[in-house]
């Protein structure tokens, strides 16, 4: 469904190409985990993906193709349509990733506001439906709520709520579980994982802890300094890790079993 | 990158207009091309020329060089003007900060009622009090200007208080007068200095708004905006009275702004 | 409701914090009014029958308390140099300083909340550099000389207004609000290059924020972005701003009004001071501070409104 092939990433006035040249696929209805340390150009890859890094800032090679279509040789207003439509990105940090002064209702709805043409009924109720989906109680009361009321859990989940409600094909999930508390981390996963499930919903899950994708991702891609230097399924990638890198990465999880081990 | 190149730029241009400005004023301490005070019935309302750079006003006398003198009341004035503001205001703005309590909400309520009242009515009522000259307006400047700078150092010391340095700093045994001085004061210049600038600028403008109405220096002290309010009278007759005087007030301005702005940009680095 | 309580118990506050510096600092101004009114060479007799008939042998407290009775029921005294009262006298002339004040006002918001807008829609660094410049240029120029200068061009070379000839505005409004327009703009120039500036920098600011990014990612254009999240939150700070920038448009016009000889509050303010009009004096002090107080507080419930942290539920 999505196919990355050959992306070169070199921001405008740096010597070194953040991305040198990675290829991925994410099949229909799969969760892919994207893997590396900060720097590792994982979260760069994520922003071109999602067109929020473009050739004003960056010299960007490569093909991505969503469904046939080449995203970096569209025109502006394919980019503009993929964007919240069919590509949907949940980010870091739920606190300041939302406006402020807007109501969560609107928020939720903003990709149905852009992308489609229903009306304010029928956005409500979309939106409602969305908040409900993602198992947030009360989702009536909470619509006229503001961000800052909200917990940073809650918020994570009405940012994944906003990004489902327009059906997207792929989701793009940077970190989104990073600064959240642990037990949240949990639940945010198990909701991803039924999301996928119940609507055949892409994910590209992007990330630096190699337990949560564990948890979560059947595929998983680690990279490290702009390249990808192992795929595979994740348990081989546990069980028997190729690339020197991963096997330094799987060193470095602080493990249950170590400390029984005594 | 270029933000570092523009802000240099800045301080740059805005030295050397104000260098230039402060310049003329030391100088004419010692030497102006002619008499300020030199009266010619016979050279009145001379336009500009090689012999009188900015022509002549309505007694002859020469204007450039009354500007010059001008400019050296102003700059008196204006650095006296920080300097007694800043050096109070710190002094408040350190103690209140630092301490808390209940001073400290005392000093902000009566800080926040002079800041009802605009700080040139301040400097009236002062000038009302002590009469007009150079000394009074200083005072009354200074005195009217100490809530903004109190106010910002306030901020500051209370700010730091909080921090590890200063919390290691007590632990080890360092006197509150030692911590204020030497640890938390240079770690303010960054906010200070700017407010030092705007504060300069802001005494520049009220002065000469003060002199224009006739409320502060009086003559035999020369000052610009009374030059203004005199040559409003004659703005058909000899224009480059007004425009000359006029330029050389918003060029220092420009230039001290320019500094203040350059080093605004250096703290957002 | 105890929020809004509290503040207005502050306001109060403030004002009599105000109103009894200004009582105190006249007390000590040397300078009996007295004097001037009788001459130098008046007798003692009728010095002391003078003090007593405007009640100044009487106690300062006494006196802040009477007329602190007198002014909550809208009874400011007695002009000394004008012998009526003081509240028909600032009449007509607040009026006159409102109107201009309010004219400043209006050219400040109309136009530097589009121009600050419009600067921000498209990134030209080479656009923002000159506005920027223009900006600066336009900070350094005193009030009361770009007044000079209009009275110069627009007045006397021009024509389009003829400096002195000021109406009221009880007699001609629009003429009146006509010939304020200059007046009005040259306190407001400033103003508006600090406004546009904060704007800019505001909307700079917000652009870096991460729900910015948000919106693109949902796929807003840049315009898109500004209209429906960026404008909002932006605007905050600036009204913060504007607040400020109302409550010292009064004193900018102190001096303005000298220029341009507009008979409002600030020229009745100098020359009450140096004939040592107390009554009068007090009086105009205490309602600046009010104009300046009322602006604050109508500022931070604007803001309240504005922007839903501020609100204490």
């Amino acid at each position: 469904m999505l196919e990355v092939q050959d992306l070169h990433v070199q921001f405008h006035g740096v010597d070194h190409e953040a991305v040198r040249g990675i290829s991925f696929t994410v099949e229909d209805g799969e969760i892919l985990g994207l893997v590396g340390e900060s720097g590792s150009g994982k979260t760069v890859t994520a922003m071109v993906i999602s067109a929020l890094l473009g050739a004003d800032r960056a010299a960007i090679r490569g093909r991505i193709v969503l469904d046939g279509v080449d995203l970096l040789s569209a025109a502006g207003s394919t980019i503009h349509q993929v964007q919240g439509k069919d590509i949907c990105v949940v980010f870091q940090e739920p606190m300041s990733a939302m406006d402020p002064v807007m109501r969560i209702g609107p928020q939720v709805e903003e990709c149905l506001r852009l992308h489609t043409t229903l009306n304010k009924t029928e956005r409500r109720a979309r939106a409602l439906q969305a908040l409900r989906d993602v198992e947030l109680p009360d989702a009536e009361s909470l619509y006229q709520k503001y961000p800052h009321e909200l917990s940073g859990g809650m918020l994570q989940r009405v940012m994944i709520a906003a990004a489902i409600v327009s059906g997207p094909k792929l989701l793009l999930a940077d970190e989104p579980t990073t600064a959240l508390d642990v037990t949240v981390q949990a639940q945010i996963l198990a909701l991803l994982k039924r999301l996928n499930r119940e609507r055949g919903m892409s994910i590209l899950f992007i990330s630096h802890n190699l337990n949560v994708v564990r948890k979560l991702c059947r595929r998983v891609a680690v990279m490290e300094k702009g390249q990808i230097v192992e795929t595979a399924d994740t348990e081989a990638v546990f069980y028997r890790p190729q690339a020197d890198y991963t096997k330094r990465l799987i060193a470095a999880i602080p493990a249950r079993r170590k400390l029984h081990a005594g | 990158m270029r933000k570092m190149k523009q802000s240099r730029r800045m301080i740059f241009g805005g030295m050397i207009l104000s260098g230039t400005m402060a310049l003329l004023a030391l100088l004419s301490a010692v030497w102006t091309p002619y008499s300020p005070t030199a009266m010619s019935g016979a050279e009145k309302f001379a336009p500009p020329s090689w012999a009188h750079w900015f022509g002549t006003d309505q007694f002859g006398r020469d204007i450039f060089s009354r500007v010059m003198c001008g400019m050296g009341t102003t700059f008196f004035i204006a650095l006296g003007t920080v300097l007694i503001g800043a050096l109070i205001g710190i002094l408040i703005g350190a103690v209140t900060g630092y301490f808390g309590g209940w001073i400290d909400e005392a000093l902000m309520r009566l800080n926040d009622a002079l800041t009802a009242f605009p700080s040139i009515l301040l400097a009236l009522v002062f000038i009302a009090l002590l009469g007009f000259g150079k000394y009074n307006v200083i005072l009354a400047l200074g005195v009217a200007f100490i809530p903004s700078y109190a106010r910002v150092v306030r901020t500051e010391f209370a700010r730091h208080r909080e921090m590890t340095y200063v919390r290691s700093a007590r632990l080890m045994g360092a006197s509150h007068g030692r911590i204020m001085l030497r640890h938390i004061l240079p770690n303010t210049t960054r906010v200070l200095l700017p407010a030092l600038v705007i504060g300069f600028n802001n005494a520049v403008l009220a002065e000469a708004g003060m002199s224009y109405l006739g409320i502060g220096v009086k003559a035999p002290d020369v000052s610009l905006g009374y030059m203004l309010s005199e040559s409003q009278g004659y703005m058909m007759t000899a224009p480059w009275y007004v425009l000359c005087t006029g330029a050389v007030i918003v060029l220092l301005i420009l230039g001290v702004s320019l500094i203040g702005e350059g080093l605004q940009e250096r703290r957002g680095q | 409701m105890r929020y809004t309580a509290k503040k207005l118990a502050m306001m109060l506050l403030t004002m009599v914090i105000v109103s009894f510096l200004a009582f105190l600092a006249f007390q000590i101004i040397p300078g009996d009014p007295t004097v001037r009114l009788l001459g130098t060479d008046a007798t003692a007799e009728s010095v002391a029958l003078l003090r007593a008939e405007l009640g100044l042998d009487r106690p300062f407290f006494v006196r802040y308390a009477a007329w602190m009775q007198g002014a909550l029921q809208g009874d400011f005294g007695r002009s000394y140099s004008y012998a009526m009262p003081v509240s028909e006298l600032l009449a007509g002339k607040i009026g006159i300083t409102a109107l201009l004040t309010a004219v400043s006002f209006l050219l400040i918001v109309t136009i530097s909340l589009p121009a600050g807008i419009l600067l921000c829609v498209r990134e030209h660094p080479r656009l923002d550099r000159a506005a920027d410049a223009v900006n600066q240029l336009i900070m350094a120029i005193p009030p009361f000389f770009t007044g000079i200068l209009m009275t110069l061009v627009f007045g006397l070379m021009l024509r389009w207004f003829v400096p002195g000839s000021f109406v009221s505005p009880s007699e001609d409004f629009w003429r009146s609000a006509a010939y304020l327009v200059f007046p009005a703009l040259a306190i407001a120039l400033p103003r508006i290059a600090m406004t546009v500036k904060m704007l800019r920098a505001s909307v700079r600011g917000e652009l870096t924020k991460d729900y910015v990014r948000t919106a693109y990612s949902r796929g807003n254009s840049r315009w898109q972005a500004l209209c429906h999240h960026v404008l909002r939150n932006a605007v905050v700070p600036t009204v913060a701003f504007l607040a400020m920038t109302a409550a010292d448009l009064v004193a900018g016009s102190v001096v303005i009004e000298q220029v341009f000889s507009v008979p409002g509050l600030g020229r009745l303010l100098l020359t009450s001071i140096a004939n040592r009009d107390f009554p009068v004096v007090q009086a105009i002090v205490v309602i600046l501070a009010l104009w300046v107080v009322l602006v604050n507080g109508a500022a931070d419930l604007l803001n309240q409104r504005l922007d839903p942290r501020l609100r204490l539920s």
